[in-house]
């Protein structure tokens, strides 16, 4: 038990060194391509390499399995923590990277699944990722197959209704394969959210949609892989608040909203490098 | 002969059948489903019918989620609210990924009738002409809706069919199968194309017939695939009578009129006359009342085409040498 702990621990900490390079491969391909959104794109780095490097059951040699878990990033915009991602996990070459944003790149601004290998749907209009997520968890229930849906979204993003009419359809199909990740970093590109269009309670809305609720530091991967694991124990689909900061792991990024949709100068981009322990 | 069928009853039929030979097909519906004849397919296949309540962006999502996984989604509501209430959604999670959705979309037009202008779609064929990537059928009757949603489960891709609310004759015969982007000739004549589609083309074979008493030679034209438009036989036509007259239950903007407008401007430019709804909305009435208030009836059509000949300088038939 004591072992198993120390275990996951030590797996952990190789999970907190992954991020790192995550969050430094998504300031140098901003740095690059010189726009882009770096705030949402830390916050969710965390959670990111918690599904694609321990909990989802995917095979970037085998990236049209059938029965793989499948990944929506509702919130689009974080396509380059995405990106970044799914190259180090091997679904296609680092050296991609830094063609961000350019013209020919198949790495869009926003995720384009025609183009990019283990990108399971195209998003970046706000809304409609987990009504999505809601069609594949039907499938893999028509299927028969035990793979499990996650969808990321934003916190400002469930400000769209679209969220809620998908919300509805899952708990009345009763999709307990289906985990609806919140990236709750409390701000949007006008301010606060509270300020915005207030969202709390949050957690009460998702329950009563008939969601399981789980409330998580998102930052924290003793937290963060056993409540991403809990999928498919209750009769109901999870939804998983993910507390976070806004430009996580930048000092002069965090919780600035500033830093929503803009890129770092070079000057900024090495900087920030500096503190991610990167050159 | 047969009377009269709904082009969403021939839908409705298609939908069973795709059912029993292809277990991909999936159907969702937006709690219409007695009005856009899915629930044959819920009656006979209930775990593969998925109703999104009245959610029609929900509807769109969960279609492009199940194509993503290999089904062959049927999404079906009103036209007017699939097209209009969910058009980001068919944007961005259908025709960008270009996802094998097929969008049944019942109640096209202005003959939906007395609901009014709320339920009637009639710019659903320019907004889904617009998208890239988007297939775009608008069936003439019941035997052909039948046959071409057989041929929408074939097409890999994203398609939109245009459904009508009211019983129509039957003009096209049960078994021809549906060739997606082929226009077909009903009839042939040198003096005028007249091309239609939807309830439109019934309405142009009766003005055909009146145009053959007054000595006129109209070619007929099923323009049953709006996009990707058979430009060949439509431009052979243009090109050999000199005038087209077109004909559609939607607005003259962005639909079947601008469509052959575009092509003929740049292909072959012969005069042409628009007919439809006339940058207007629709309103409440009988469908054949509103019909004849709107312009689309056989008279009007005739009318047209003895103007557009008249303006190119008569009829072809007696100047052949």
């Amino acid at each position: 038990m004591l072992l198993a702990k120390l275990n996951a621990s030590g797996e952990y900490r190789e999970l907190e060194r992954k991020a790192s390079l995550i969050r430094q491969h998504v300031i140098r391909m901003l740095m690059h391509a010189g726009s882009g959104h770096p705030g949402g794109s830390l916050s969710a780095v965390d959670i990111l390499t918690a599904l694609y490097f321990r909990v989802m059951r995917i095979d970037p040699e085998n990236p049209q399995d059938p029965d793989r878990d499948r990944f929506v990033l509702s919130k689009g915009h974080a396509a380059p923590a995405l990106y970044a991602v799914l190259a180090e996990r091997g679904f296609f070459p680092v050296s991609w990277l830094e063609s961000l944003r350019r013209l020919g790149s198949p790495l869009q601004g926003h995720p384009d699944m025609r183009k990019v290998p283990g990108v399971e749907m195209s998003t970046g209009s706000l809304g409609q990722g987990l009504s999505v997520g809601v069609g594949m968890a039907l499938a893999a229930k028509l299927r028969g197959s035990g793979c499990r849906v996650f969808v990321l979204l934003g916190d400002g993003e469930c400000q769209e209704g679209q969220v809620w009419e998908a919300a509805m359809a899952a708990g009345h199909y009763r999709l307990n394969n289906l985990v609806a990740i919140v990236d709750r970093n409390r701000l949007q590109i006008d301010g606060e959210t509270e300020k915005v269009m207030a969202l709390e309670p949050l957690a009460a809305k998702w329950r009563a949609f008939n969601w399981s609720v789980i409330e998580i530091d998102g930052h924290n991967f003793e937290e963060i892989v056993p409540a991403l694991e809990r999928v498919g124990y209750a009769q109901k689909p999870t939804a998983i608040i993910a507390h976070t900061v806004k430009g996580k792991g930048v000092s002069f990024m965090e919780n600035q909203v500033d830093w929503h949709g803009v890129a770092p100068t070079k000057e900024q981009g090495l900087q920030a490098l500096k503190e991610l322990g990167g050159r | 002969m047969t009377k009269p069928m709904a082009t969403r009853e021939g839908y409705g039929q298609a939908l069973v059948e795709l059912g029993r030979r292809n277990e991909r097909v999936v159907v969702l519906d937006a709690d219409l489903s007695k009005s856009t004849q899915t629930v044959r397919f819920a009656k006979e296949f209930p775990e593969r019918f998925f109703n999104a309540g009245v959610a029609e962006a929900n509807l769109i999502g969960m279609a492009a989620g199940l194509a993503a996984s290999g089904f062959i989604p049927f999404a079906s509501t009103f036209a007017i609210f699939a097209t209009q209430r969910a058009y980001n959604q068919i944007f961005q999670s259908v025709a960008y990924p270009g996802l094998n959705v097929k969008i049944g979309a019942s109640h096209g037009g202005i003959t939906v009738g007395e609901d009014g202008a709320s339920h009637q779609a009639i710019d659903d064929l320019a907004l889904m002409r617009a998208l890239p990537g988007m297939t775009v059928l608008v069936p003439a009757d019941a035997h052909e809706a039948y046959q071409a949603t057989l041929a929408a489960a074939e097409w890999e891709g994203p398609v939109y069919i245009r459904l009508g609310r009211p019983a129509v004759p039957l003009i096209t015969p049960p078994d021809q199968p549906f060739t997606i982007g082929r226009i077909q000739v009903l009839r042939e004549g040198d003096d005028v194309t007249l091309a239609a589609c939807g309830h439109m083309v019934k309405v142009a074979l009766e003005a055909a017939e009146e145009l053959e008493r007054r000595g006129y030679k109209a070619a007929v034209l099923n323009v049953s695939t709006l996009k990707p438009l058979d430009q060949e036989t439509l431009l052979h036509w243009a090109s050999r009578t000199g005038a087209v007259v077109t004909v559609e239950e939607h607005s003259i903007i962005g639909g079947l009129g601008s469509a052959v407008a575009e092509v003929l401007s740049e292909e072959c430019p012969v005069p042409l006359i628009r007919l439809g709804v006339r940058d207007t909305f629709g309103q409440s009435g009988k469908p054949q009342e509103l019909l004849h208030h709107y312009g689309l009836t056989a008279d009007n059509v005739v009318e047209a085409a003895e103007k557009i000949i008249k303006r190119k300088g008569g009829k072809n038939g007696q100047s052949d040498t």
